[in-house]
């Protein structure tokens, strides 16, 4: 808790009580290129995720998924509106693994605990532990070409979890691996999201997915990205993506989602 | 939780369930347990076993070649060229194509290497030329890596000195010599001064074509995880760079040995002992073809020594770390 916050954050008193929400997102928007031939990406988006929610962004190509995430991270700022991350700067994962391919899988994580400034001696067993969570107990000494898909996507977010913040950023992280991957790996990360106390913040374009993860799903429109409509998912956890309720929303929420993308064809 | 979901969420849904807030889901969850539960033990069971399958199923097996294998297809080919060079070379001089002075018989440079050898000079030769070279070398380390981190990472000096450090690269380090010699004297410290400026701006410019090749995925990750300024220099630019930083290492040992054999060659005097390129040029004015031949086969051998001891065997290792070398 103690990091330096991202510059666009602004300060919560963390001392009194626990903030009411993971992430604040106040009117946000967001453009790109030179002024007089601006484009405007993202548009008004207000948005909560409270302690311990797990919500999909969810929209067709163009919605500012990526860059809404980018925002939250910290690694841009918006062009107006407000972002409030409370607590340590959210970590991130993407689509690619983006593990560093000069270190073992063990040091990846190691490395993040030594950014957060956990002290030498205990990053080892820290290390440990958190392959443990994802179940990956022998990795530790494993190069990152030696491992599967879904194998370095679990080190990935053993990674993000050793940075011990509040709130996990996650923009497509499945959607390069194969169907029967990403099925286990959206079962890993329930539990896991189970077992901690993390937000999570879920960008994705598959709605099953979407549905398969949130409690809240919220959909985005398209250039610019706006917030079209959300939907609370209380289909009970463990779900499966086959369940035949989170088939039924997916059927609802996929139907809007294609009017969205069929608006912009008309013009 | 509940008063949370007010701000911004007011685009609730159609279905009957928008009255049901942040809890419902937990609550839900927590109101079925002797349906949920059964199946959550038997799913993470399940999922542990499943899980086990896959990483088995899809983990990449690496396999070396055993030593022998490595032997026949690494050492064997250049072994057998070498061979076929001194067969040709030997038909050529028993053909009598040219004036045995202008081309001297194998048996006679090696006479001249034995000598040399017994006499005691030969190590001298090669060790006066090669720690003058790996000294000069070092400094060049020394001097090439920060300044190729200044011009990669910052945006001024790329603009200012980038175009000069590609262009200087071009600059044959021979063209030196004569301005080292006159601004410092026919001595050690001329001879680093040609080395270094061949192989500072290899060195240089390979730091900043790897540091230029790091993906941006990598910056980004390590920005998300907290390294930037310094940090990301020492704990992502510069271990991502390491491939293209240790190929301008390798072309910056050429570029010394080279323009310290320019050097040698040019600049002679009795102080500065007798180098291999001291070596030729006593063999030219000697007119004594095995004793050039010595001396350019002794500047190549070093030039090969170094890079399969020193650079072939790190670049490789860098290299299959990161599953660079695996083939499938």
């Amino acid at each position: 808790m103690a990091t330096a916050l991202t510059t666009q954050v602004a300060d919560v008193d963390t001392a009194a009580e626990p903030p009411a929400y993971a992430a604040r997102l106040a009117h946000v928007s967001k453009s790109f290129g030179r002024p007089g031939a601006r484009q405007l990406v993202l548009d008004d988006i207000t948005l909560d995720v409270a302690p311990g929610e797990f919500v999909t962004l969810l929209g067709a190509s163009g919605c500012g998924k990526s860059t809404l995430l980018n925002l939250v991270a910290g690694l841009d700022r918006p062009s107006a509106g407000t972002i409030e991350v409370p607590g340590a700067r959210p970590s991130l994962m993407f689509q690619e693994h983006a593990l560093f391919p000069w270190l073992t899988a063990g040091k990846n994580i190691e490395l993040a605990l030594k950014l957060r400034g956990v002290p030498g001696g205990e990053r080892r067993a820290e290390a440990e532990r958190l392959l443990e969570l994802v179940r990956l107990g022998g990795a530790h000494g494993k190069r990152v070409h030696e491992l599967s898909g879904g194998m370095r996507q679990r080190v990935a977010l053993a990674r993000a979890l050793a940075q011990d913040s509040q709130l996990l950023l996650m923009d497509e992280p499945f959607a390069a691996l194969d169907a029967i991957t990403r099925d286990v790996l959206h079962d890993e990360l329930t539990r896991v999201w189970r077992e901690t106390d993390l937000s999570v913040l879920f960008v994705t374009h598959n709605v099953r997915e979407a549905v398969r993860l949130a409690q809240r799903v919220v959909l985005l429109s398209s250039r610019p990205g706006r917030v079209a409509r959300e939907w609370k998912v209380d289909i009970p956890q463990p779900r499966r993506i086959e369940d035949a309720a989170v088939a039924e929303l997916s059927v609802e929420i996929t139907e809007e989602l294609r009017g969205e993308i069929r608006r912009h064809g008309q013009h | 939780m509940a008063s949370t979901e007010t701000a911004g969420t007011e685009t609730a849904g159609t279905e009957d369930d928008a009255a049901a807030v942040g809890t419902a889901a937990d609550a839900a969850a927590a109101a079925a347990p002797a349906a949920a539960r059964p199946r959550k033990a038997a799913d993470s069971h399940d999922l542990a076993g499943l899980e086990a399958g896959l990483d088995a199923l899809d983990t990449v097996q690496v396999r070396r070649a055993s030593l022998g294998q490595t032997l026949v297809s690494k050492a064997l080919p250049p072994v057998v060229a070498v061979a076929l060079v001194l067969v040709v070379w030997q038909l050529l001089v028993w053909a009598e194509v040219t004036d045995s002075y202008k081309l001297p018989a194998p048996s006679e440079v090696w006479d001249e290497v034995s000598d040399a050898w017994l006499r005691g000079t030969l190590l001298d030769y090669i060790w006066t030329s090669v720690s003058r070279g790996l000294l000069g070398f070092l400094l060049a380390l020394v001097i090439g890596t920060p300044l190729g981190l200044l011009v990669a990472r910052v945006k001024s000096v790329r603009a200012g000195i980038g175009p000069i450090l590609s262009g200087l690269q071009s600059l044959p380090s021979v063209a030196w010599v004569p301005p080292a010699v006159i601004w410092l004297g026919l001595n050690d410290s001329m001879m680093f001064a040609v080395i270094l400026l061949g192989a500072v701006p290899s060195i240089a410019n390979g730091l900043v074509s790897g540091v230029d090749q790091v993906p941006p995925l990598f910056l980004r990750a390590g920005r998300t995880l907290g390294a930037t300024g310094l940090r990301s220099t020492w704990h992502i630019v510069m271990p991502a760079a390491l491939p293209g930083y240790l190929a301008g290492l390798k072309q910056g040992w050429a570029f010394s040995w080279r323009s310290l054999m320019a050097a040698e060659i040019i600049a002679s005097s009795p102080e500065l002992g007798v180098g291999l390129g001291q070596l030729l040029e006593n063999g030219r004015t000697a007119s004594s073809m095995p004793m050039v031949f010595l001396a350019i086969f002794l500047i190549l051998i070093v030039g090969i020594a170094i890079d399969l001891l020193i650079f072939s065997p790190l670049e490789r290792s860098v290299l299959r770390s990161r599953g660079l070398l695996v083939k499938s």
